[in-house]
């Protein structure tokens, strides 16, 4: 167990950092839909030349107006579907960790701590484990706070290619390390007999499929189900090496750096999210749970970033055309279609060129829809951080509350409720929004409320057959 | 679920810190405290009933407001039917869920004296709150609804009763045969309130269509919108 913590730092370090990154909502779709409204927007009111039909440009204004309104309405009506589309996936993740604690010991025992938290909390006297505890609290997130600093850094000097090393490393070792140490453990925990040979084809087989999912296309439904299960084993390993007051602490300090991280002006999540926007880039795929595929068709507009044409495909990896478009930057402007497709529209209407002044024309056309895609198709995204984090609050107060399953049910249901005020503030607030904090807040405050008053309670009612 | 959990917080913080300052030794006393805190909880439980209508009118008037015909997408019947429902779930699933995960492992119920039906009974029991909380979740949105009072206080009462027949346990003929007598008092009555009657039942259990196609009601009559 001590060389699988020496191995753990470098790994861990990529791990742990990356997810942390991402410890927020954001409805990116929804911002980049309205900045291209207000693109829109502008673009007719800067050509008075252009036939619009003989309307007045404030009849455009109103349009403009109106649309965003319904949009916003939109927003508000299909929220539920996004609260829904959100609270399955993270249930299940809490329900694998929680069925494995309660099930295999393996993530109860003992075996030691990380190298991040040298601390240990086996002291003689409280106040010894309080200090230690706060000093292993510290290491944490400083190391998290620096990591996250150079991942911001390496993304704003477009170092990409770290990035993608760093990130493919890291879900490297956790699709086949983890997962076989997991599978070791339920297997030794039923008593199930295994050969070596079959491990390997097993192992192989999910790691691989794994790896090209995240990174690069596949089902949406097997990318949800892959992020949840890495996200569940990382949670279990926090769980296993963590010892407790270090874990409340880190869970307590990690929602305030979320918060300040991402509202900050200068947090680095906040810098690395804008950044992602003002490049019109999704961020990593490998650190985001994303609810539904995005489909970019949308009419062609004057931006030589081939991203629309990149992305007419429906998956979410965008680093590797991210290096290919900007080669093609040199080429000229063909509004997004491409040579195929405008070889056979001169076959077949005759040679008439889409240049800007007739995309221009044909945007200034007032249209009640300017969201091209279809609204119930807006999904929103979650950081892996969040599944983890929520996962490990849950799993510790199974693991060791008194109460056993009412404080795992409360911590539970706090966690929904939180995430649930969360997507509600982004329905209303529209942008990257920390999703830890709420949640995080609730959990601990039931985790500490229901062990130590409701379980007393309950347990002398259950003990009479009281029933309230 | 929430705010059944929170209500259930205030309550067992009550009763805490009753014990905490009172005499551990006294054995009736620490009874006296029990019943004391299962009534708090009681009324803590209604209140917050009361609270989630309030939220619940609120949002009413909110979707009503943003939807396209001017009405809300869920009926106020619908919310304080899964109102009641979730109540009665979580508070189904905290009396219950210890149980049920000590019944798996090794043991014999009743060893020490009591009562070797001690599992069949608490299922029984859980099961009876579960329906007589949706119960009583839809008559008590009605009832604040059309302000009516009295059958809010009836609510709260007939809870208070129910929770102290099964002081009376382990006399199970005490407590199990009233409480399902209320159960069924309580779900005739929510179903009256809801709507139901003879006809609408028979009509339900008939399998019969509605046959809408030969009047057609003069709201059904809509410009199609324009889209």
């Amino acid at each position: 167990m001590t060389e699988l913590s020496a191995h753990l730092p470098q790994f861990q370090h990529g791990q742990l950092t990356e997810n942390f990154p991402d410890n927020h909502l954001s409805n990116t779709n929804d911002n980049s839909e309205r900045r291209r409204h207000d693109n829109s927007g502008r673009r007719r009111n800067d050509n008075p030349e252009s036939e619009t039909n003989g309307q007045p440009q404030n009849n455009i204004q109103q349009v403009v107006e109106q649309d965003e309104e319904e949009d916003e309405e939109l927003t508000l009506k299909y929220g539920a579907k996004h609260v829904i589309m959100l609270f399955v996936p993270v249930t299940l993740c809490m329900v694998v960790v929680v069925a494995t604690i309660k099930s295999v010991s393996f993530y109860t025992r003992k075996d030691g701590q990380l190298i991040y938290t040298p601390f240990t909390e086996e002291t003689e006297t409280v106040g010894q484990r309080a200090l230690n505890s706060i000093l292993n609290a510290a290491i944490m997130i400083s190391v998290i706070i620096v990591m996250t600093i150079l991942l911001v850094v390496l993304y704003k000097y477009r170092c990409y290619k770290v990035i993608h090393g760093w990130l493919i490393i890291s879900s490297l070792l956790l699709l086949f390390f983890f997962s076989f140490i997991y599978l070791g453990e339920v297997f030794k925990t039923y008593n199930v007999a295994m050969d070596y040979i079959t491990v390997a084809l097993i192992i192989w087989n999910f790691g691989v499929v794994g790896m090209i999912c995240i990174h690069w296309k596949g089902p949406l439904r097997l990318q949800q189900a892959y992020l949840i299960m890495i996200s569940a084993l990382m949670a279990l390993v926090f769980i296993k090496y963590l010892p407790e007051w270090t874990a409340w602490l880190i869970l307590a300090v990690i929602s305030v750096y979320d918060l300040v991280a991402v509202l900050c002006p200068k947090g680095p999540l906040r810098m690395l999210v804008e950044t992602a926007q003002e490049r019109n880039e999704t961020l990593f795929p490998a650190l985001i749970y994303s609810s539904t595929m995005i489909w970019l068709v949308n009419m062609a507009e004057e931006d030589p970033e081939a991203q629309r044409k990149a992305t007419k495909n429906s998956t979410y990896d965008k680093q590797a055309p991210a290096n290919q478009t900007r080669n093609e930057d040199a080429e000229a402007d063909n509004g997004g279609f491409s040579q195929e497709w405008q070889q056979q529209r001169d076959n077949r209407i005759g040679p008439i060129e889409s240049t800007p002044e007739s995309r221009a024309a044909v945007q200034a056309l007032p249209s009640n829809s300017q969201t091209s895609e279809d609204p119930e198709e807006r999904g929103v995204k979650l950081g892996l951080g969040d599944f983890i984090f929520y996962s490990v609050l849950v799993g510790k107060a199974s693991a060791t509350a008194s109460g056993d399953w009412n404080t795992t049910l409360a911590c539970f249901v706090a966690i929904l409720i939180g995430l649930c005020l969360t997507l509600l503030l982004l329905a209303i607030f529209k942008k990257a929004l920390p999703a830890l904090p709420i949640s995080i807040t609730f959990g601990l405050v039931f985790y500490f409320a229901t062990d130590n008053l409701v379980q007393p309670f309950m347990d002398q009612l259950a003990f009479h057959q009281f029933y309230i | 679920a929430f705010f059944w959990l929170v209500s259930l917080l205030l309550a067992s913080l009550v009763w805490f810190v009753s014990v905490r300052l009172s005499d551990r030794g006294d054995a009736r006393l620490q009874h006296g405290l029990l019943v004391f805190g299962a009534a708090v909880s009681v009324l803590l439980q209604e209140l917050f009933r009361f609270a989630y209508f309030k939220l619940l009118k609120k949002a009413d008037e909110g979707l009503a407001t943003i939807s396209e015909d001017g009405r809300s997408p869920i009926s106020l019947r619908q919310m304080a039917y899964v109102s009641g429902l979730s109540f009665g779930i979580i508070s189904g699933i905290f009396s219950v869920i210890n149980i049920l995960a000590d019944s798996i492992g090794p043991g014999t119920v009743g060893i020490h004296g009591d009562s070797p039906y001690y599992f069949i009974t608490s299922a029984f029991l859980t099961m009876a709150l579960v329906l007589l909380h949706t119960f009583w979740g839809v008559i008590f949105f009605d009832a604040c609804e059309k302000r009516r009072y009295g059958c809010l206080g009836l609510v709260v009462a007939s809870h208070l009763l129910t929770s102290g027949l099964t002081f009376l346990n382990p006399r199970y003929e005490a407590s199990l045969g009233p409480i399902f007598i209320i159960t069924l008092c309580t779900g005739l009555w929510a179903f009256v309130t809801a709507g139901g009657s003879f006809r609408s039942l028979l009509k339900c259990l008939s399998c019969k269509q509605e046959d809408n196609s030969r009047v057609m009601t003069y709201s059904a009559l809509r410009v199609p919108c324009e889209d």
